[in-house]
């Protein structure tokens, strides 16, 4: 199904906003002002967008340690997040979580997360919540290729089966846990999905490079389990992640000219560019306009975040409870 | 003596262990690196580098790489030291216990005892703890609070790189079980550590790194630094400090407390858990306990908050024990009339 001139700016912008937000974070964390651990998503823009541009605030998503582009897919503020990452008191969790754990549990993102392979029971919770409900709505978990090997995994996927919840896996497939490659730590003949499948899942697998590969498979994936009864589905994304797995990784683990060859060959923002271009869908024009306007909001994002109000030695005490 | 890092004594002695008996095995993510990948194996050596080269000098079937599986990493190391082996098995983060709990609290630890005393389960959990990294709530716990309170648990925690050396050997030549908590923000502190390849410090035995009859500071840990400087600045002022480095929290050495307690009449206990059930409370009440006549004041913990350990800068540095509040809290005692 074709997309609106709309639906394809807006998607493009998604991805382009995670992109030069995580560019610009890799910039910056070099002048040390950054404090904690940060995983950038660049690379993997399609999956999150092409997941997110179907969901609504009732569809609720659980992330991963590398969950900015999943955060801003869903549509968490662009300033909230870059404030919070800075650690500051106008951050979206006030400077209490940082770069893992950003959450905005009102725009049904329920939260990064830095403990991997926590995320899947939790949106197995949340799959049985709109089951229940029967709206229609769904909850989602992304995983890694590392995350899927965690046995809370499994256990999420049996239990999502067993409860019918509204639930989709959506793993992404990057190749790598930290220094690992998935050829090593997955032995299903490197295949994620079939897993879900043993389980009793319905599963897809989608080119997670391509942003219309991933948006035409999560329409499917969306229908199916949209449909009350029907319980959980899988789908598997084959991605590339641009960065090291976390900001001062050596790469070791990389083989010659690959994270070229992938830049290359592998940018689901070159490739989105250049087939709605060679379409005629979108001009250069177009695309270069949305640019520019994303340069601008990132840029004044960092302004904002660096002149924020700091927390305070008081806000450590605050939140722990409601009430105590 | 050797001058090396905290890091370089964990891997050292692992090392040294691995060559002496060939029954030590070490498993754990990314203990390797690079498997499965066109960079191709010890891509990374362990992300704190405490594996580093044990894969080309011992091979795969004892330098093990595992899926991130935490509850399978314990699990097997549990197997493992039940069938004869020494497993050394690495958790990169203390906080990522909790995957594995189960496999720590209900089987591990509980072995020896449920068995009637039938089997011995040699495992050693390595694991890298503390704050200082604005790492946040999940990556920056200290886990010596949960893990202390377990029956059939030793708990290890060394202070500096000599205390890495033999309390590393000690830990991998135990027939128990033990937890050993390396502090990641002193993985970077250079020592002098003896080359002797059989240096073990006993479990139990603390070390008094600094001495003085006016009151009494425990701690270990990278808290145990800043109670040297707290003792150190007092010293010119002619306060004089008994500064306690417990090493290990299970098996605890009582008598060094008591001993230096029943001369000063004061105790800080410096901890970097939350002040509920923590390791200041245990001493603290058991020195009331067993010391009150000589107690000339109450005996006070210093502890970050009851709250997790929060991100930003400002708030991780108002969370932890710092040299000022350790002051502040020896001060408070030496006051007491
Ligand atoms: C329970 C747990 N174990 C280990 C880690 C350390 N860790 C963080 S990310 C990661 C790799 C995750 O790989 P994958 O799921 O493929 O996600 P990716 O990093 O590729 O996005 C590891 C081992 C962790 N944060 N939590
Ligand atoms: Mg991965």
């Amino acid at each position: 199904m074709q997309l609106s001139r709309d639906q394809l700016l807006r998607a493009y912008r998604q991805m382009k906003v995670i992109r030069e937000f995580e560019e610009r974070l890799h910039i910056d964390i070099q002048t040390g002002e950054i404090a904690g651990f940060t995983h950038l998503y660049c690379g993997q823009e399609a999956v999150a967008v092409g997941v997110c541009e179907h969901l609504s605030t009732d569809d609720k998503i659980v992330s991963t340690h590398r969950g900015h582009g999943h955060c801003l897919a869903k549509g968490c503020d662009v300033d909230g997040m870059m404030a919070e990452i800075w650690g500051s008191r106008d951050g979206l969790c006030k400077g209490k979580g940082g770069s893992m754990h950003i959450a905005d549990v009102d725009k049904g993102m329920l939260g990064a997360n830095g403990i991997v392979g926590a995320g899947a029971p939790i949106a197995v919770g949340a799959g049985i919540a709109c089951k229940i409900d029967g709206k229609g709505h769904v909850a989602i978990t992304f995983s890694g290729d590392g995350a899927c090997n965690q046995g809370t995994t499994f256990e999420a996927m049996n239990m999502a089966v067993v409860t019918k919840a509204a639930c989709i896996f959506v793993f992404e497939n990057n190749h790598y846990s930290e220094h690992t490659g998935f050829e090593y730590a997955v032995g299903t003949n490197k295949d994620i999905a079939s897993r879900a499948e043993a389980f009793g899942m319905k599963v897809w697998r989608g080119d997670g490079t391509d942003f219309f590969s991933v948006y035409e498979t999560m329409r499917e994936v969306l229908d199916y389990v949209r449909v009350p009864g029907n319980g959980p589905a899988a789908v598997e994304f084959d991605t590339e992640r641009f960065f090291g797995h976390f900001e001062g990784d050596p790469q070791r683990y990389r083989g010659p000219g690959e994270l070229d060859r992938i830049r290359e060959t592998r940018d689901c923002i070159k490739k989105f560019r250049a087939s709605v271009t060679g379409a005629g869908l979108l001009t250069d024009a177009d695309i270069d306009a949305v640019d520019a306007d994303v340069m601008d909001a990132i840029e004044n994002a960092v302004t904002k975040a660096k002149a924020a109000p700091r927390p305070t030695p008081e806000d450590v005490l605050e939140d722990v409870y409601i009430s105590y | 003596m050797a001058r090396m890092m905290y890091r370089e004594a964990v891997l050292s002695t692992i090392a040294e262990e691995m060559e002496r008996d060939p029954n030590v095995v070490v498993l754990g993510e990314d203990v390797v690196g690079g498997n499965g990948t066109a960079g191709g194996p010890e891509a990374i050596g362990g992300i704190w580098s405490t594996s580093a080269g044990l894969w080309g000098k011992f091979g795969g079937d004892r330098v093990i790489d595992t899926p991130i599986s935490e509850s399978a990493i314990v699990g097997a190391a549990a197997g493992l030291a039940l069938s004869g082996k020494r497993p050394v098995a690495e958790l990169m983060f203390a906080d990522f216990i909790g995957v594995s709990l189960d496999q720590i609290w209900n089987q591990i630890a509980k072995f020896r005892y449920m068995f009637g005393g039938k089997t011995k389960c040699p495992a050693v959990i390595r694991m890298a703890w503390g704050a200082g990294y604005n790492a946040a709530a999940q990556h920056s716990q200290a886990a010596h609070q949960i893990l202390t309170g377990m029956p059939g648990l030793k708990v290890v925690m060394p202070s500096t790189p000599a205390d890495v050396k033999g309390l590393l050997r000690t830990a991998i030549r135990d027939d128990d079980p033990v937890i050993f908590l390396e502090h990641k923000a002193l993985y970077g502190v250079k020592g002098e550590v003896p080359d002797d390849k059989d240096f073990m410090i006993p479990f139990g035995h603390a070390r008094l790194s600094r001495a003085g009859n006016d009151v009494t500071i425990v701690s270990t840990g990278l808290l145990l630094g800043f109670c040297e400087a707290v003792a150190d600045k007092l010293a010119a002022e002619g306060i004089g400090c008994d500064v306690i480095d417990l090493r290990t929290t299970s098996p605890i050495d009582e008598e060094a407390i008591l001993d230096s307690v029943e001369v000063t009449g004061r105790l800080v206990v410096v901890d970097e858990a939350p002040p509920r059930c923590s390791l200041s409370s245990d001493i603290c009440s058991m020195v009331a306990e067993k010391a009150f006549a000589s107690l000339k004041a109450p005996p006070l913990g210093v502890n970050p908050p009851h709250t997790p350990v929060p991100f930003a800068r400002e708030l991780e540095t108002a969370y932890l024990p710092s040299i000022p509040k350790i002051e502040a809290a020896v001060r408070k005692v030496l006051s007491y009339r």
